[in-house]
């Protein structure tokens, strides 16, 4: 079950090279074997590297960058955990055991360490200096960040985006979940799936959608089109720009967040409803519960480990909120999100300094979120 | 408190399917009923209809003088034990406890007095803040009925509350269960698989079992564990209530030499004509073939009889003696060709065996003094106390009576 009796399993039964003990040609082919393997992790990476510079080459045909860039990508790697894990092998028993999990952790955490934790230190490093990164300027863009009115507006709406729409999307995920499982198993299914749909829909092609259901046509440029107008109009309204409508048209962006994740939270949270054992609902309504306090005083707190993990996870999403914004407003009317000021930081205005604090921002906030995220898990997954 | 009256009670599933069809039982307000039977037998349905889980879709359904059938759970006044106990994972073993009083609105201190009295009762005082995880199973068995004992209801409703239980524990709970109703004098409904359970703890046991055709009821035979187990209405009960089970085997009954005699797989056996008038209808059966059943315990090793006579003793070789220590088992088999009757057949299926499995003998268990107990293999004269013998129809499997 725990990690300590699989170590243990290694350390007693360590994989040996074939035909070990034999006579003393079996014993001279293993030790062809472990140099050969040893010449095969020097070569291997020799040849990642001469394939990098194969596949840079414009000249050569794709088809075949694509073919070697799969034979070689997959092959190799084989083949360098192959040697290297038969060299472990040649080490003494207790050694090996000790040695082995770097050699197959070893690439991740290197790649990780070069592809996330690297940046993250340059990040943070720049966030200390000007606009071209040529002059270290202390705190100045974290100050900046927290008292001039654009940045407080966006950092405003990040708050607001990270309150509102995890309400909504576990609240409509749940009253779906729930009301779902009275269905009939088919009809269930059918209404899911058309729930979960937007889901596999990207963030822009959502709010292209909605750019529709919003959009306004000012006085002499045509008929209105959107839907939210038709609906607003017929009732006997005059047509508004719903997203210039000052802070109302936070609310309308969010909407298209919520519309795509509440699926998200559906499944997850039907999933956990439908894991609630039926004895502990039939021994509430014997306790004399009547259905609502069964749902709100035995289902709820069952399965709150999961609306937690599904709450901090929308909640994440909704810092990391870019695409929408961008496409519907780009941060104009008092629109703008953390997120979407970074990116307009660094390459409208070209400030790296101020773009990188911002993300600086973003990454201190997520960062708790997500280690309770994972502690949740991990309890949770300890109590299975 | 209050009686639960089962009137011509049926269950048909939205689909079609019948789980029950006219069973009537009368529980007396105390009184602690087992329902008893093999696994699909419908005991935890009916179970669950008191409780308002299922559906009665025939016949009146009464808690006291009070038609429930349309009642819903919680306005049942009922407490129902479950199988794996359902306790509430979030809450502590007071919590648990307290719930069903929270819910209806009772003042705290109320709640306080039921909650510590039921702790006090089963000895859980000092889980009172734990979670049920942190529980073994025998306390969560206990928590489990002090949530049902803080609600004082009308009715104790246990689904095979003991069966997630180790046997040693699942003995002292028996009892414990047992001398707790005899002090609460709560009406009890009691659902097991286990007929020694049932025998034990009942007041009275019913005996349950599939519709094996239609207009036929699951009830069998409702009585006080003694009844049941000398006057078993029909094969099926019979078999199913003992430990080790009534031996069965083809026979005839004929009277020779102005001598009633019992016959069968080449023995005979004189019976007492008392015994036979005690079931006037046995007169009808007269040299027809019947099936005769032998409980283990009308055996016995022909030494510690000294006054039995001749023809009362039978020679058995033994296939297989166990030693228990307080008593010993005999088994020994008969040439004769094995009872299968629908019954039967519905026992063995229950066991996780066929007709198959029976071969093409009758085999018999006789429990013996363990001091006498013969060596495997070794001849061996039994004496059968043929005043208990037990006669049913080899057609419909009724006793004859």
């Amino acid at each position: 079950m725990s990690t300590p009796s699989l170590i243990k399993d290694e350390v007693s039964e360590p994989p040996r090279p074939p035909g070990e003990p034999g006579s003393t040609d079996n014993r001279l082919s293993v030790w062809v074997l472990r140099i050969l393997s040893a010449l095969i992790v020097p070569a291997v990476l020799l040849l990642f590297f001469f394939t990098f510079e194969f596949l840079q080459d414009p000249r050569t045909n794709k088809a075949l960058q694509i073919a070697v860039a799969i034979v070689v990508g997959v092959g190799g790697v084989w083949l360098l955990f192959w040697a290297m894990d038969r060299l472990v092998s040649a080490l003494p028993d207790r050694m090996a055991a000790g040695v082995r999990p770097f050699v197959f952790a070893g690439p991740a955490l290197m790649i990780l360490g070069f592809y996330l934790v690297y940046p993250t230190v340059d990040t943070i490093i720049t966030s200390l200096r000007n606009a071209d990164g040529s002059e270290f300027v202390g705190i100045d863009n974290f100050v900046r960040l927290f008292t001039e009115s654009t940045y407080l507006v966006s950092l405003r709406n990040s708050v607001i985006w990270a309150i509102v729409v995890p309400i909504f999307c576990v609240g409509f995920g749940l009253a779906v979940a729930v009301l779902a499982d009275l269905l009939p198993r088919k009809t269930e299914a059918v209404v899911k799936s058309l729930i979960f749909l937007p889901m596999a829909v990207s963030f822009v092609g959502a709010s292209v959608v909605f750019f529709f259901m919003y959009t306004f046509r000012p006085e002499g440029f045509g008929e209105q089109i959107g839907l939210l107008n038709a609906i607003w109009t017929a009732l006997g309204n005059d047509p508004v720009d719903w997203l210039r409508l000052p802070f109302w048209n936070n609310l309308f962006l969010m909407a298209i967040l919520v519309w795509t994740q509440t699926g998200f939270a559906m499944v997850i949270l039907s999933s956990a409803i439908k894991g609630v054992p039926d004895e502990l609902l039939e021994a509430a309504r014997i306790d004399g519960a009547t259905e609502w306090q069964v749902f709100r005083k035995v289902t709820i707190p069952t399965i709150a480990s999961t609306i937690v993990v599904v709450w901090t996870t929308i909640l994440i999403t909704t810092w990391k909120v870019y695409d929408i914004v961008a496409v519907m407003t780009g941060g104009r009317d008092g629109t703008s999100v953390v997120a979407e000021r970074m990116v307009t930081e660094f390459y409208t205005f070209r400030n790296e300094g101020l773009g990188a604090a911002l993300a600086v921002v973003l990454l201190v906030v997520v960062l708790p979120i997500l280690i309770i995220n994972i502690r949740r898990f991990q309890e949770q997954e300890a109590t299975r | 408190m209050a009686s639960i009256t089962f009137e011509n009670v049926g269950k048909v599933y939205p689909g079609g399917t019948r789980a029950i069809y006219d069973v009537s039982i009368h529980v007396e307000d105390g009184e602690f009923v087992v329902l008893v039977g093999p696994s699909g037998c419908g005991k935890s349905t009916l179970l669950r209809m008191v409780a308002g889980l299922e559906e009665v879709t025939e016949g009146k359904l009464y808690i006291g003088d009070r038609v429930v059938n349309d009642v819903p759970p919680k306005d049942r006044d009922i407490a129902m034990v479950f199988q794996n106990y359902a306790l509430y994972p979030h809450m502590t073993v007071y919590e648990n406890m307290a719930f069903g009083l929270r819910l209806r609105k009772m003042p705290d201190d109320e709640i306080d007095r039921r909650v510590q009295e039921a702790a006090r009762i089963l000895e859980i005082h000092e889980y009172l803040d734990r979670r049920p995880k942190a529980l073994s199973g025998g306390q969560r068995q206990r928590v489990a009925m002090g949530r049902a004992i803080v609600r004082e209801p009308a009715a104790f409703l246990m689904d095979e509350p003991l069966s997630n239980l180790d046997a040693k524990l699942r003995v002292q709970m028996r009892s414990e269960i047992g001398l707790l109703q005899e002090r609460l004098g709560t009406t009890t409904l009691y659902v097991t698989h286990d007929q020694t359970e049932a025998m034990t703890m009942g007041d009275r046991v019913a005996v349950l079992r599939k519709i094996s055709h239609e207009g036929e009821s699951n009830l069998q035979q409702i009585d006080t564990p003694r009844n049941l187990y000398d006057n078993p209405d029909n094969l099926f009960v019979a078999g199913f209530i003992g430990s080790p089970s009534m031996n069965f085997v083809y026979g005839t009954i004929q009277e020779e030499n102005g001598k009633l005699g019992v016959k069968f797989a080449g023995h005979t056996l004189s019976v007492d004509r008392e015994a036979i008038a005690k079931r006037p209808s046995l007169s009808n059966y007269a040299g027809k073939e019947i099936v005769i059943g032998v409980r283990p315990e009308a055996f016995e090793i022909a030494q510690a009889v000294p006054n039995a006579t001749d023809d009362q003793k039978m020679t058995v070789k033994p296939q297989l003696v166990e030693q228990l220590g307080s008593e010993a088992y005999v088994h020994f088999e008969m040439d004769s060709p094995p009872v299968i009757t629908p019954d039967i057949q519905e026992l063995l299926e229950d066991q996780g065996a066929d007709e198959e499995t029976l071969g093409s003998v009758t085999k018999f268990t006789a429990r013996v003094n363990p001091d006498l107990a013969p060596e495997t293999g070794q001849e061996t004269v039994l004496v059968v106390d043929t005043s208990k013998l037990h006669y049913f129809d080899k057609d419909t499997g009724t006793a004859i009576r």
